[in-house]
C-alpha cells in the first residue's frame, strides 16, 4: 500500500488556530498503512479537528501533513487526489436526504471516479451487504433508523475504495442498542486491514482493534501507547485521570 | 406473527369539520359584501352588463377564408403565456447563476450579484420597465438586427420561432419584454435561492467534498436540489407573481392579454366585462400554476419520507 516503508499518514509541526483560539498544538503522529488508531481525550481537546485536517475539511495554519506520499498544500488537485484516498464518517451521518440509500452510495463513484453506472450499482451493493443492510437500498435516509444510516454511511464512503477510513464520533449520535450494529461494522472492517484513525469514547472497541491509542487534551497530543499498556498504566497524569472519570461507570 | 393479542383498532376520531355562530357571522359578512357590490352595479352604477360583446374578440370568422380564426384575445392570452413560459425559464437561470453569486465566497461574484439584486428589488417595477427598454435595450437591440436576421430565414424556421416567440414582425418588441420580466424576476429568484443555498446544512457541503466532489458537483447534486425543495413555495410564489407582471410590459406595447384588453375596452366601451374576463383568464393560469407547485411540494414531501 504505502511506498518503502512510508508512514500512510505523516503529521509534523503541525499547529492550527480558530481565531485566537490555538487549536492543535506542534501535532506529530505518524500512521502506517493498516494500522488502527483510536483518538481520545476530553470535548474540546482538538481531536476531531485533527482527523479534519487530514482531509482538507479544516486546513491546518503550520506544519505538514502527507497522505500517501501526497503533501497537502493549497493546491486544490491534492486535496482532492488525497479526498480520493481518504473515507470519512461523521457523527451525524450526513447522508445525502435528496437521494435514495444506493444513489448516496452511486453518487460520487459517477462522479469522482467516473465508474459506469452499473459498476457503480453493482459495487454499492457489495458495500451495503457489507454493512449488513442490502434490503435498505431503495429507501431514503429518513426512512431508517440512526444505526442504520451510519451503516450506509460506512458503505458510502467505502465505495471509493480509500486507502484510510477516518471516523469522527461514529456512535456519539446513537441510541444505545444502535452503537453496537455500527462497532460491529467496524470491527469488521479493522479486521479486514483497513488503515482507520477513530475518534471514539467507545473504550471498549478501542481495546479490541486499536494497534495506537492517542490521548489528546488542549490540542496537543499528551500520550501515545499501545492499547494494553495505555488502559493498564498510562503514563501521564492527565492520561489516568480521564480514564477513570470514563471508565469509572 | 407474534402470539399476543390482535392489533386494537384507533378510537373513532371526532368529527373535524365545526361549524360555530363565528363561521356564520364571517359567511353572512362575505354574502353581504357581494351582494351590496352587485346592487352597486345594478342601481347605482347604471351598468348595464352585455357579456355579448365580449364573445367576437376571443375567436372570429376570417371573411376571406370563411374559418375560424383567434382574435384578440387569443392571441394575447398566447403572448402572455409565451411571456410566462420563457420568462420562468430564463428567470430561473438567472436567479440561480446570481443566487450562487450572492453565496460565493469571491468577492466580485458577490459584488455583482449583490448590487444586481439591490438596484432591482428597490426601484418601483414601472420605472424599472422604461428605464430598462428606452434607456437599454432600445440602444442595444436594433444594431444586433434581429428583425433583419428573423426575415432572412426559411418559411419553416420562421413558423417555428412564431410558435415559439409570437408573430415574427413583432418578435424583437416581444423579446424587450421578455428580458425585461426576467431580469426583474431574476433579482427576487435570486434571493430565494440564496436562502435556499443557506437552509442546506454545511455538513452536507462537508460529506461531498469528503467524497472527492468538485466544488461544481457539490452544488449541483447536493446543495441545489436540496435548496430547491426548501424553496419551492416563495418560488412558486414568485413565478405566479410574475405572470401577474408580465401585464406591464403592455406599456411598452407587448400586445399580451392587458395589452389587448385595454384595446377592446376603448373600442367597445365595454370595460367591466373584458376586466372580468381577462381577470378570469389570469386566475386560471396563475391558479394552475400554483396547482402545479403544491404537487411539486408533496412530492417532494413524499420522496423524503
Amino acid at each position: 500500500m504505502s511506498r518503502d516503508g512510508q508512514p500512510m499518514i505523516a503529521l509534523s509541526g503541525v499547529n492550527k488556530w480558530f481565531g485566537t483560539f490555538h487549536v492543535l498544538k506542534d501535532i506529530d503522529l505518524e500512521i502506517h498503512a493498516g494500522q488502527r488508531v483510536v483518538v481520545c481525550g476530553p470535548s474540546g481537546s482538538g481531536k476531531s479537528t485533527l482527523i479534519r485536517c487530514i482531509n482538507r475539511l479544516e486546513e491546518h495554519d503550520e506544519g505538514q501533513i502527507v497522505v500517501d506520499g501526497i503533501t497537502l498544500d493549497e493546491d486544490m488537485r491534492n486535496v482532492a487526489a488525497i479526498r480520493r484516498e481518504v473515507g470519512m464518517v461523521f457523527q451525524q451521518f450526513n447522508l445525502f436526504p435528496h437521494l435514495s440509500v444506493l444513489d448516496n452510495c452511486v453518487l460520487a463513484q459517477r462522479r469522482a471516479r467516473g465508474t459506469p453506472k452499473a459498476e457503480a450499482r453493482e459495487r454499492a451493493m457489495h458495500y451495503l451487504a457489507r454493512v449488513r443492510i442490502p434490503e435498505q437500498a431503495a429507501k431514503y435516509p429518513a426512512q431508517l433508523s440512526g444505526g442504520q444510516q451510519q451503516r450506509v454511511a460506512i458503505a458510502r464512503s467505502l465505495c471509493m475504495e480509500p486507502k484510510v477510513m477516518l471516523f469522527d464520533e461514529p456512535t456519539s449520535a446513537l441510541d444505545p442498542e444502535m452503537i453496537k450494529e455500527v462497532l460491529d461494522v467496524m470491527i469488521d472492517l479493522a479486521q479486514s486491514g483497513m488503515t482507520m484513525i477513530c475518534v471514539t469514547h467507545e473504550m471498549g472497541f478501542a481495546r479490541k482493534v486499536a494497534d495506537k491509542m492517542v490521548f489528546m487534551d488542549h490540542g496537543r497530543i499528551v500520550e501515545t501507547a499501545p492499547p494494553d499498556r495505555f488502559f493498564a498504566a498510562p503514563a501521564s497524569e492527565r492520561t489516568q485521570l480521564f480514564l477513570s472519570q470514563i471508565l469509572s461507570h | 406473527m407474534s402470539p399476543e393479542a390482535p392489533a386494537r383498532p384507533p378510537p373513532p376520531r371526532r368529527n373535524s369539520i365545526s361549524f360555530s355562530w363565528l363561521d356564520g357571522l364571517l359567511l353572512a359578512l362575505v354574502l353581504g359584501a357581494f351582494g351590496y357590490f352587485v346592487w352597486r352595479t345594478q342601481t347605482v352604477l347604471h351598468y348595464k352588463w352585455d357579456w355579448s360583446t365580449v364573445w367576437p374578440w376571443i375567436i372570429r370568422i376570417d371573411p376571406r377564408t370563411g374559418g375560424w380564426v383567434p382574435n384578440a384575445i387569443l392571441l394575447g392570452l398566447a403572448t402572455t403565456l409565451r411571456l410566462a413560459v420563457w420568462g420562468i425559464m430564463l428567470a430561473a437561470v438567472i436567479g440561480a447563476v446570481m443566487g450562487w453569486a450572492r453565496t460565493s465566497q469571491r468577492l466580485l461574484p458577490r459584488l455583482i450579484s449583490t448590487s444586481y439584486v439591490m438596484l432591482i428589488r428597490n426601484i418601483p417595477p414601472i420605472v424599472f420597465v422604461f428605464v430598462f427598454v428606452f434607456f437599454i435595450t432600445s440602444q442595444i437591440l436594433p444594431s444586433l438586427g434581429i428583425a433583419d436576421h428573423v426575415t432572412r430565414l426559411s418559411p419553416e424556421v420562421q413558423w417555428w420561432l412564431s410558435v415559439l416567440f409570437g408573430p415574427t414582425n413583432r418578435i424583437e418588441n416581444f423579446i424587450v419584454g421578455l428580458i425585461c420580466l426576467s431580469v426583474f424576476t431574476g433579482a427576487y429568484v435570486t434571493e430565494i435561492v440564496r436562502a435556499g443555498i443557506e437552509s442546506v446544512p454545511r455538513a452536507q457541503i462537508e460529506a461531498g467534498n469528503s467524497l472527492g466532489l468538485t466544488p461544481f458537483q457539490v452544488l449541483r447534486d447536493i446543495v441545489f436540489p436540496q435548496a430547491l425543495r426548501n424553496v419551492l413555495p416563495p418560488l412558486s410564489n414568485q413565478f405566479i407573481q410574475m405572470i401577474k407582471d408580465s401585464s406591464l410590459v403592455s406599456l411598452v406595447s407587448v400586445q399580451e392579454l392587458t395589452f389587448v384588453a385595454q384595446d377592446i375596452q376603448i373600442s367597445t366601451q365595454r370595460v367591466f366585462e373584458v376586466l372580468l374576463f381577462v381577470g378570469l383568464i389570469y386566475f386560471l393560469i396563475c391558479w394552475s400554476l400554483s396547482a402545479l407547485f403544491g404537487k411539486l411540494e408533496r412530492d417532494a414531501i413524499r420522496v423524503r419520507g
